[in-house]
């Protein structure tokens, strides 16, 4: 195979892995390493290098609407950002001294955990007005857009949600993925923010939690441009579809189909992380 | 809260320079990319063992050398340290709002977030 036809190959694949990634809300950073690594047979390295750029693109254009409508919370992304760029800094450096089977294992496990918490219900939980004594020192009290108006909402267990994303920002450097599931987690279920205010927050951190890591792979020869640039142009356009599709389609059907892909995903990098053939 | 600048004004701000990163490092990338399979496209692939990029392709300077020049793998690898950098730019704008707002304690915790930031684009060692 030349390049050119990689690139082609690299850009189609990109682009549907942003677009489902998109449709259904699970990212598409997810599957960019296994299409990668299992598909295209290209070394984990380049590949995490790769995805940190498609989570880049993928989040930003989504975040700069979020942001827009006022749904994102500014003030906890970037108390919370200090939590998962050190974490990305940690999960960078040991990145250089895990081989590339236990990062396939650890993959894989991420891989089953995002697929079995997709199929599980989300509970809602009731709003929280009051804010504890770190929440209301950090000045984390705001209000969102509902449609019977602006709701308010406070924050609790700051110091759990911030020990929460340092776990999230190393997993995101190590493995090149946004690790929105964590985030959404730390801010959703442990400091109690509504579910709206979580996931566009999440994605508001992504980019700058991807950008610490990608930095640091790039100086370290990671970043191919031969394999990233069709990643990025791929995804992008594949998210930024999938956004415009959104608003007007029921794709609650797509969701059981992206599982399946990342569970046999999860699988796949199981099976070559144990046997050593990534 | 006595503020300068308004919440609303700041969250539009940040949009928009998040969508002009974006716009700006994918045009910037699509023309490498064009550049570069115009060079190589024909080239053998050669990406299954890691060998690391060569050091034009890892440092700042570098890039933007080997662009001016109008390499194909430079002028995308200039796109995509454009994205990279994209919202190490959404930090720095928000310092300069809360700087703006008098929010001293956010001006602290938002200066740590960019100092690690810009040592990572700098120095890229972890």
């Amino acid at each position: 195979m030349n390049l050119a036809s990689l690139a082609l190959l690299v850009g189609v694949g990109s682009f549907a892995a942003g677009l489902l990634g998109s449709l259904t809300g699970l990212g598409g950073g997810i599957i960019v390493v296994p299409m990668l690594t299992l598909l295209f047979h290209i070394d984990m390295r380049y590949a995490i290098g790769a995805s940190l750029i498609a989570v880049i693109a993928t989040s930003s254009g989504a975040a700069a609407a979020y942001v827009r409508e006022g749904y994102t919370n500014v003030r906890i992304a970037i108390l919370l950002e200090i939590a998962t760029t050190i974490g990305a800094l940690i999960g960078a450096m040991l990145s250089v001294h895990t081989t590339q089977a236990k990062l396939s294992i650890l993959f894989g496990v991420v891989l089953i955990a995002t697929a079995l918490r997709s199929l599980r219900p989300r509970a809602e939980h009731a709003i929280l007005t009051t804010p504890d004594r770190w929440a209301a020192f950090f000045q984390l009290d705001s209000s969102y857009p509902t449609p019977s108006g602006p709701q308010h909402y406070s924050a609790r267990r700051i110091p759990g949600g911030f020990a929460l994303m340092l776990v999230g920002g190393v997993l995101s450097a190590l493995l090149g993925i946004g690790a929105g599931i964590i985030k959404v987690l730390a801010m959703d279920q442990v400091m109690s923010l509504p579910f709206k205010v979580s996931t566009t927050t999440s994605n508001f951190m992504i980019g700058v939690t991807a950008a610490v890591s990608a930095a640091v792979y790039l100086h370290q020869g990671q970043i191919d441009p031969a394999i990233s640039f069709p990643v990025m142009l791929g995804a992008g356009g594949g998210a930024l579809l999938g956004a415009r599709i959104l608003t007007r389609a029921d794709v609650r059907w797509l969701r059981p189909l992206f599982t399946v892909i990342v569970f046999v995903a999860a699988v796949e990098m199981l099976y070559k992380g144990f046997t050593g053939t990534i | 809260m006595a503020t300068r600048v308004s919440e609303h004004e700041v969250q539009q701000a940040i949009g928009g320079l998040l969508r002009l990163g974006v716009i700006v490092a994918a045009a910037v990338t699509a023309l490498g990319g064009a550049v570069l399979l115009i060079q190589h496209g024909g080239d053998p692939v050669a990406h299954r063992t890691f060998r690391g990029e060569p050091p034009a392709l890892e440092s700042i300077v570098s890039i933007v050398r080997g662009a001016l020049t109008f390499n194909g793998e430079a002028i995308a690898q200039l796109g995509l340290l454009l994205l990279i950098a994209t919202p190490v730019a959404r930090v720095a704008f928000t310092l300069v709002a809360f700087a703006l707002q008098r929010d001293r304690k956010y001006v602290v915790i938002t200066s740590i977030v960019l100092s690690l930031l810009v040592y990572a684009l700098a120095f890229g060692k972890a």
